[in-house]
């Protein structure tokens, strides 16, 4: 039984996409990201229409979504955030393409897939998570839920 | 990932330090993916060109074009100078039309910084076909040749038409492969993933580009990236309907493979698609009716409000010949209205034909501007105080709202002749 305040620590296991550690806020979407047309670069921020996210800025987050979708200029839209200084600490996704595995390579953040539990279910907006690509281990510390 | 002898001493800088870094970039590309291998191509279709302030800063800053090459097409930390490419390339559509800087909303430095690097790119060898229709115009892969393509519309095409193979490769990706002559050895190269996943029955009639159009749009959301099997198509399709239709389904989902049975080239049976009796039996089947005919039709039309017209493009995917052939037999004899702009998009060597039959000055006279080498969409460039805007690309009525703002209707090529030359948006569902 957990205290009011103190944190929950879950681990998750997976495959290395790109190596590295980092760690941040996580930021959780159950939608697709495009990246042309989707973000901007400039400020990390998702940018399309019907997106549960839009408004909301990547930079320096830890970014846990499905996966990537739409133009072929996905990595292009990502690489353009890290020389912009606007990319995310680490990716987090489910569905391997080659969108997200360049996408991921030249953001040079480190990322990570296939992993033994679905990290959409397991980890929230805001949870405190730490990346190490190079283990295949990923840490989640939750805040514990206020007590009734 | 296993390197044959040839690959290894590209690793190791035998062809140069910029090869050396284009493998350094496969290497990690191909790992991130689980790629066991490395496959040999001799057919690219990248986007490379720089035209932005960004780029052109970079550019002034780190070394020109170079830099902006060793950055941007290679993901390297330091700058190489750039060798010419070893395999063929050609280009896809840009972010403006160099021809019209001033429609475009372009400013002169920028125009001088493309052509500084056109001229690049062409000094490695890149042809400049500056199309999404690459298959148009002098890159036409043969059934079963591994190529390394950008551009979604054209990445289905390639698979699902002409049986060629390749991934959605990207910037990077393409960069690489132009100097190596190799890409990853995943996804669509190999034979287990062109097989069939969803089993579709067309049960409506799907005949004009329009309705190959909106199949399409109702496709891609449907499926997302899978590979669907369609079944019950009533007339041969030409190239502009599944030029349409791939670009349609690779924007409303991230479509890069289908089979039209009887008709694409992996498809001569509803089983062989598939790939077996039993992976048919297991797939989840669905039906294009006369309700999702209709409910795509509105969706694709839920922006439009105002019937009053400012702006149609035509040309997304860019038109073919037949496509401004028919465009002009439609508004010969006619005018774009004084409160309405046309614009049609094509690739500059399809443009060269026309301008010899007489086809562009038949637009011309009409009033219609015959523009190369972009779209509205890659460029965000419309005629200036465009509200409303009209197409007849599935396509270009999914990104222009979402980018622009605009209003936009769908219908077919004659409906959108109809608007430019009336100002007023007539179309409805038929």
């Amino acid at each position: 039984m957990s205290v009011a305040g103190e944190t929950i620590t879950l681990a998750l296991r997976g495959r290395c996409v790109v190596p590295g550690r980092a760690e941040g806020e996580a930021l959780v979407t159950r939608d697709r990201i495009s990246g042309w047309g989707g973000i901007d670069s400039r400020t990390g921020t998702i940018v399309e229409t019907r997106h549960e996210l839009r408004g909301r800025s990547f930079a320096g987050k830890v970014l846990v979504f499905p996966g990537a979708k739409g133009s072929s200029g996905w990595s292009a839209a990502f690489h353009l955030t890290r020389t912009m200084g606007t990319a995310p600490a680490a990716m987090l996704f489910n569905e391997m393409t080659t969108k997200i595995a360049l996408g991921a390579v030249v953001t040079r953040a480190p990322a990570m897939t296939g992993f033994d539990r679905d990290p959409l279910a397991v980890i929230e907006t805001g949870d405190w998570v730490v990346v190490d690509a190079d283990r295949g281990i990923v840490e989640i510390r939750k805040r514990a839920p206020a007590a009734p | 990932m296993q390197l044959t002898d040839d690959e290894r001493a590209m690793a190791d800088g035998r062809d140069g330090p910029a090869v050396a870094r284009a493998m350094d970039l496969l290497l990690r590309y191909g790992r991130a993916l689980g790629a066991e291998r490395l496959v040999a191509t001799n057919n690219i279709v990248a986007s490379v060109n720089a035209t932005t302030p960004f780029m052109r800063d970079f550019a002034q800053q780190r070394g020109g074009m170079d830099a902006v090459f060793s950055e941007f097409s290679l993901d390297s930390d330091v700058t190489v100078p750039i060798p010419k490419i070893r395999a063929f390339t050609t280009h896809t559509q840009l972010g403006f039309v160099p021809d019209e800087p001033e429609r475009m909303g372009v400013d002169e430095a920028t125009v001088r910084f493309y052509r500084q690097g056109e001229a690049f790119l062409t000094g490695l060898g890149v042809q400049a076909t500056n199309t999404c229709t690459p298959y148009q115009v002098g890159n036409l892969p043969t059934r079963g040749e591994h190529c390394a393509w950008m551009e979604s519309s054209a990445v289905i095409y390639c698979n699902s038409v002409l049986g060629a193979r390749t991934n959605t490769e990207g910037r990077e990706s393409v960069g690489a492969a132009m100097l190596t002559g190799r890409i990853p050895y995943w996804g669509y190269h190999l034979d287990a993933n062109r097989l069939g996943t969803h089993h579709v029955r067309i049960e409506t009639p799907v005949q004009s580009t329009s309705d190959w159009g909106l199949f399409g749009y109702w496709l891609g959301a449907q499926v997302q990236e899978r590979v669907p099997v369609v079944e019950g198509v009533q007339a041969v399709p030409n190239l502009a309907r599944l030029k349409h239709f791939g670009a349609a389904a690779s924007s409303s989902g991230g479509v890069e493979m289908y089979h039209l049975v009887g008709i694409t080239p992996e498809a001569p049976t509803l089983e062989a698609a598939f790939g077996g009796a039993e992976r048919l039996r297991a797939a989840e089947t669905l039906c294009f009716g006369a309700a999702e005919h209709r409910a795509t039709w509105e969706q694709i039309n839920a922006t439009g409000r105002d019937t009053q017209v400012d702006y149609v493009m035509l040309g997304c995917p860019h038109y073919t010949l037949e496509q401004l052939w028919e465009a002009a037999r439609l508004i010969e004899g006619r005018r774009v209205h004084a409160d309405c702009e046309l614009w049609i998009f094509t690739p500059r060597a399809i443009k060269a034909i026309a301008d010899q039959n007489g086809t562009t000055k038949i637009l011309q006279d009409a009033g219609a501007r015959v523009m190369t080498d972009s779209c509205s969409a890659m460029s965000r460039g419309v005629p200036k105080g465009t509200r409303v805007a009209a197409f007849d690309s599935a396509k270009q009525a999914h990104y222009l709202p979402a980018i622009l703002g605009v209003q936009a209707w769908y219908g077919d090529t004659a409906e959108c002749i109809d608007a430019a030359c009336t100002g007023r948006w007539q179309g409805r569902f038929v």
